[in-house]
């Protein structure tokens, strides 16, 4: 929808940007055939988590902050058990280190299938929906929702449920899956590894659009493999690294007055975070096959077309999956599910890689346990200043095209994101001012 | 923003079919009232989101097996968590996720009911406040100074409510999220115009049903289960640590005697008004057990 200004301008308006998880708007304004601003507003109302923490027990975050998000659950339970260990110096065994990756190599095979064909790929094949998709090619939204449900099931097998598992605590787990139970899940989650490869090759033939950006990339790394579930340092294409306990040195959190979710700085500039930051900073620690899917796909070592993030989330689908069935492979029944963790005061931070970046958690206990002060910081409120950065180059890049194709290549350049803005805090709006 | 998709007429026309969705359709549901009379419009299905976290419409998402057959079922006219194409109200059937916290929802689920045949709400946040309702029994503007560097940019209520203390719910599915199969139960028993089979009681008699172990009598630990409704499958118990009340409290529960048995467990005042203060804080029943507890009722 587009309005004539008085003064010559233009805005145009779409009413929602679908595809997305939450709600937010979108604001662009020209001035001489020259993009003078950008905004990403985000109107999803706030919840108020960091506010009612306080008080609560330390035990209490893995079920509490699972609510901010119903597709990435995991990621704020692994953040949380693992500020709270921080804080209370516990070590857990490496079993269940093991476990806390599988489950979470659930939340990404569930979360990245859902985002790849269901959100994503329609914009390059040219459907309102997967639903659509499915009408004239069923194959491929088939095998997507087999993939999907692998990853489901085996949340729901080690978590208890795919949303919100109930398995998780500070310390371990309640119960440890029974390598019975993990067998059921072998055959599909095989099935899937075969899918995501062939996934791999069908969104490398998609057209992307031509954008390299120079992102500041920051993802967690770990000495061990990819980073999910953990990390032991935090690495950046500054060339910065440093410890997850440094993190509140290195981000500072702001509020702007078109957004309920708070923007970020890492080490004073704009940052991105998400699957190409983790791709790009450690290409190593894939598996061969991975690495080798990647390269097939045409894809470097490195990738800064925010576009082909998708090829990369279906090769982070590859990993996971072959993460999944190698932990699985491995399992013997028998182990502790848990540590005891009795409360000590202090701070802590606790990281991990959600499917949609790098999360961060920071409390403050007291002696007993309680709460008194939280932070929380998801990808998409840091990666808001990146979204905008895109946002501003499409919007230069393709002035040329008309309302309609623009606004479709702007709603593209977010959804590149795969935001989640009932994270950050639901309502994409589109407005493009011209003059 | 969110500007509701209105016909301009008056809601007389539910039911009508867009270009977008008006596929015919060779292989309906087989529980579809659409099978016995084929030429019928499909129903146009809604989905819409208020201050909550995704997962419940991300339960219709989730149900892999099923969700190609229900979109066959129904025409999604407004789903944009799925879909960009919007086809305009009124709707026969519209789902209702999150909670109302904003001046804005307010007006915004009232056009909601004017444009909907029929309303669910799904999950805890529409059907109790959800967790963010914990503000009700808090300062709100010190919650919004403990988050937000400027709390003058924010446009908030002081309360989280649920969607039946502003219009008329037709149904409620309780969880947080939603439990898939009592979702798909729902939709089915629309289709097919009976009431869903939903159960009210306990989640013990999901534990007796299953042979669970009762925690709270075999291991000591504090379970929401007896004045919880059923609804999960008994998970927690099955996973060996007490029920935490996502489902909401069941039919009669007698909060009175838990409270007594949580106490005697072990647990101090402070923990046990905890426990009934979270995803369903905002639930009458659990609302007045743990206000009976801070006033020293036990």
């Amino acid at each position: 929808m587009t309005h004539q200004l008085k003064d010559g301008g233009q805005v145009m308006h779409v009413g929602m940007l679908a595809r997305v998880e939450g709600e937010g708007g979108m604001h662009i304004e020209y001035r001489d055939g020259k993009v003078v601003d950008v905004k990403l507003n985000i109107f999803e109302p706030p919840r108020f988590y960091e506010g009612f923490l306080r008080g609560r027990k330390f035990t209490e975050p893995p079920d509490i902050t699972a609510r901010i998000c119903g597709i990435c659950p995991v990621a704020y339970q692994s953040a949380s058990t693992e500020a709270m260990e921080t804080i209370c110096g516990v070590t857990t065994t490496p079993e269940i280190q093991l476990m806390r990756r599988l489950l979470y190599c659930g939340e990404w095979i569930e979360s990245h299938a859902l985002h790849i064909f269901m959100l994503h790929a329609p914009d390059f094949l040219g459907y309102e929906s997967a639903l659509d998709m499915a009408k004239v090619m069923p194959d491929v939204v088939t095998m997507a929702l087999r993939i999907k449900k692998a990853g489901n099931d085996l949340m729901t097998v080690v978590g208890g449920r795919a949303i919100h598992p109930v398995n998780v605590k500070v310390g371990g787990f309640y119960r440890m899956p029974t390598v019975a139970e993990l067998l059921t899940l072998r055959a599909d989650l095989a099935q899937s590894l075969e899918d995501a490869l062939a996934a791999v090759e069908l969104v490398s033939t998609f057209d992307f659009p031509a954008m390299e950006q120079e992102y500041t990339y920051v993802a967690l790394r770990h000495p061990e493999g990819y980073p999910l579930e953990r990390g032991t340092e935090v690495v950046a294409t500054s060339g910065v690294r440093f410890p997850v306990a440094e993190l509140a040195q290195h981000i500072e959190e702001f509020h702007v007055e078109h957004s309920n979710a708070l923007h970020a700085r890492f080490d004073g500039g704009t940052y991105f975070v998400g699957p190409l930051a983790r791709y790009s900073l450690n290409f190593d620690q894939l598996s061969p096959l991975a690495q080798d899917a990647a390269l097939k796909a045409g894809l470097g070592e490195t990738c800064r077309n925010p576009f082909k993030s998708i090829i990369v989330r279906a090769v982070e689908l590859v990993y996971a999956l072959e993460e999944a069935l190698s932990i699985i492979d491995h399992w013997r029944d028998g182990y502790p599910p848990s540590v005891p963790v009795a409360p000590r005061a202090g701070e802590g931070i606790g990281a991990s890689e959600a499917p949609r970046g790098l999360i961060w958690h920071r409390y403050v206990i007291d002696e007993e346990g309680i709460i008194t002060d939280a932070q929380i910081v998801p990808p998409t409120s840091q990666n808001q200043a990146s979204i905008e950065m895109d946002l501003r180059t499409a919007a230069e890049q393709w002035a040329d095209l008309d309302d309609h194709m623009l606004t479709h290549r702007c709603e593209e350049a977010i959804r590149n994101y795969d935001p989640c803005i009932s994270c950050a805090t639901h309502f994409l709006d589109l407005r493009v001012k011209r003059s | 923003m969110g500007d509701i998709p209105i016909a301009a007429s008056s809601p007389a026309s539910a039911g009508e079919d867009t270009a977008e969705h008006g596929h015919p359709h060779t292989h309906p549901h087989a529980e579809t009232p659409a099978e016995a009379t084929p030429a019928e419009p499909k129903p146009k299905l809604a989905v819409w989101k208020f201050a909550s976290c995704d997962g419940c419409q991300l339960s219709l998402l989730n149900c892999e097996d099923e969700l190609l057959q229900i979109a066959d079922s129904v025409t999604i006219a407004y789903f944009p968590e799925a879909t960009r194409a919007i086809v305009a109200g009124p709707y026969d059937l519209s789902l209702v996720e999150g909670s109302i916290t904003t001046p804005e929802d307010v007006r915004r689920i009232h056009e909601i009911r004017e444009q909907s045949a029929t309303l669910v709400t799904i999950g805890a946040c529409a059907t109790a406040g959800g967790i963010q309702a914990l503000r009700n029994f808090a300062d709100v503007d010190a919650f919004r100074s403990i988050v937000y560097a400027h709390p003058e940019y924010l446009s908030t209520l002081d309360t989280s409510t649920p969607i039946a203390s502003h219009v008329d719910v037709d149904y409620e599915l309780r969880g947080c999220p939603v439990d898939k199969g009592q979702l798909v139960e729902v939709l089915a028993a629309y289709l097919n115009g009976r009431k869903p089979r939903i159960p009210t009681y306990s989640v013990c008699v999901e534990c007796k049903l299953k042979g669970n172990l009762c925690v709270p009598v075999a291991t000591g630990t504090p379970c929401l289960g007896p004045v919880t409704q059923a609804g999960c499958g008994a998970l927690c118990p099955s996973y060996g640590r007490g029920c935490y009340g996502c489902f909401g409290p069941s039919d009669s529960p007698n909060t009175a005697a838990l409270t007594r048995q949580l106490a005697e467990l072990g647990m101090d005042d402070r923990d046990i008004v905890r426990v009934y203060r979270t995803f369903n804080a905002g639930a009458p029943e659990f609302r007045a057990a743990s206000e009976a507890v801070e006033a020293g009722a036990r």
